[in-house]
């Protein structure tokens, strides 16, 4: 039973990636006072990518074959572990929260290989890029997870949001800072405006879309989605770890239901206000974006720091 | 959380972080406008954590302070900054500071010190807010650290008086605060020392044409002269 309601939960997280990916497009377009397309677009695009002839380059070495099903398939197993509607549930268990970092790193290193493997200049760059940004993120993002495992004696993220779920009400500064710390890291890795932008081809902007601009067909599809899946991931991780509750602790159906409804509107709070931000701010230079990622850094270790220094002892 | 375990008493470490959190946004603010207002908001996050320790620990003579806190240095200190940098056409000055990213991790080093070094106090410390002291210490120390990483004389005057909050906020914390005719001393002497900065920047800057004092360093007259 409860591991048919795992596999529900990772086909219901995979499916509605390109749904939360549509409705931050029309938030976006609705912020710019333009026409939004339909929610559904994202799936429309997915299902022509499919359809679509794939083409490769011709000196594409197996890297560039493999990298698209080695990024998709990563960003399903990240998903297994986040919790979703229900806490608890099998391979949540299974993994902890470095093994979530690790396969984000892991899907990041193939990404940029498949960038580096067809020799052209724009790939490279984006490599580059990705790395560069990555290599200050994982930081930040690793000292915010561990604030958390510190506070709940766990790196096991499912076991950690369990406790969180049964405990009364408590502010924890460590919390605040360490959440805000989270949110400048997801900014960053989803290519939100401030770091990244991805609906330009701009290419002196992109990070992104310069390593999988050599892309088609299905191999593209399954890239986009991936990303689709990792937006969605920081979104869920943001929501049920610094605001848990709602969360469904038992397999019953009505503590299911309420589980779907309050990760509903913790979602649509989430990117109503990462909308807003992305229509507020103006994009960074690029060799900003250290500074951008070193104050998350600097957020989350304080974090660290006042669990640490205010809330033990 | 084993000290302050009641929703209130966590509201004051919360409030308390976040004075911290102000100094090191304070650290990496380059314009000067901008620097006086996080002043501002640090002293009515000051006066807010001091109001709530009042409330929790039963000591009405705190709120009194924390009224004091709130109109010198959430209201009046920095108003009179504002005038004082609108007077000299300081508001677009941008106090650049060079390397920020390593200057903030050298504040978060000092947090650790503050902590290493408060240690022995907070455990001797019978208080439930024994667990802020070193905040307040690292706050103290951050002030510092904003007078000597930045050049304009106004970031200095800026760095003394979040010194000053953070002397406060360590009396707050650890003793309940002073008594009160030594707070009310103290609350004039910033007052008097805002007022008598005041004159002085107008002094440097008839002397050396600037508020970046790094220049006094240079002996102007030899170059006249040349």
């Amino acid at each position: 039973m409860a591991w048919l309601l795992n596999l529900l939960q990772v086909i219901l997280f995979v499916a509605t990636a390109p749904l939360l990916a549509g409705w931050i497009k029309k938030l976006k377009c609705w912020s710019q006072n333009r026409m939004a397309p339909s929610v559904l677009q994202p799936y429309r695009d997915l299902f022509k990518l499919i359809r679509k002839e794939t083409v490769v380059a011709e000196g594409a070495s197996w890297i560039f074959h493999m990298a698209p099903y080695i990024i998709f398939s990563v960003a399903v197993l990240a998903a297994a572990i986040v919790p979703l509607v229900a806490v608890q549930l099998p391979t949540a268990r299974l993994a902890d929260v470095i093994v979530l970092v690790g396969f984000f790193a892991l899907a990041r290193f193939f990404q940029a290989l498949a960038g580096l493997d067809i020799g052209t200049a724009f790939g490279g760059m984006g490599s580059s890029r990705e790395m560069t940004v990555a290599s200050l993120a994982e930081p930040a993002m690793l000292m915010a997870v561990f604030t958390l495992a510190v506070s709940m004696s766990t790196t096991n993220l499912s076991a950690a949001i369990a406790t969180l779920l049964h405990e009364p009400l408590t502010i924890r500064p460590s919390f605040v800072f360490a959440g805000l710390g989270l949110a400048l890291v997801a900014v960053a890795e989803t290519g939100c405006i401030p770091v990244d932008n991805p609906a330009t081809h701009l290419e002196l902007t992109m990070i992104h879309e310069a390593m999988i601009l050599e892309y088609s067909g299905h191999h593209l599809a399954l890239i986009e989605w991936a990303a689709q899946i990792r937006m969605m991931i920081y979104a869920v991780l943001l929501a049920n770890i610094f605001m848990p509750w709602g969360l469904a602790d038992n397999f019953g159906l009505a503590a299911l239901g309420w589980g779907m409804i309050a990760i509903l509107v913790k979602l649509v709070g989430i990117t109503v206000v990462l909308v807003l931000a992305e229509a507020v701010l103006a994009k960074m230079r690029l060799f900003r974006a250290q500074h951008f990622l070193g104050f998350a850094y600097l957020l989350a270790l304080l974090g660290m720091l006042t669990h640490v220094i205010l809330e033990v002892g | 959380m084993e000290t302050l375990t009641s929703l209130y008493g966590q509201a004051v470490l919360l409030l308390a972080a976040l004075v911290l959190f102000t100094s090191f946004v304070m650290l990496a603010q380059s314009r000067v406008t901008a620097l006086v207002n996080l002043f501002a908001l640090q002293g009515i996050l000051l006066a807010a954590t001091t109001a709530l320790v009042a409330i929790v620990q039963n000591s009405p003579h705190l709120i009194i302070s924390a009224t004091l806190t709130l109109g010198l240095k959430g209201v009046l200190i920095p108003l009179l900054l504002h005038w004082l940098i609108l007077r000299m056409g300081l508001h677009r000055t941008i106090d650049e500071v060079k390397r920020p990213l390593q200057l903030l991790l050298g504040a978060a080093s000092l947090v650790v010190f503050s902590y290493y070094v408060t240690l022995p106090v907070v455990e001797l410390s019978e208080l439930e807010t024994r667990n802020i002291i070193a905040a307040s210490a690292a706050t103290l120390l951050l002030g510092m650290l904003l007078m000597i990483s930045h050049r304009q004389a106004i970031s200095h005057v800026v760095g003394f008086m979040a010194m000053e909050n953070a002397l406060f906020f360590s009396a707050v914390v650890s003793t309940y605060g002073m008594p009160l005719v030594v707070e009310l001393g103290v609350a004039f002497d910033v007052m008097v020392a805002a007022v008598i900065f005041g004159v002085f920047f107008f002094q440097i800057r008839e002397s050396i044409d600037s508020l970046d004092v790094d220049r006094l360093s240079r002996l102007t007259e030899i170059e006249d002269n040349e």
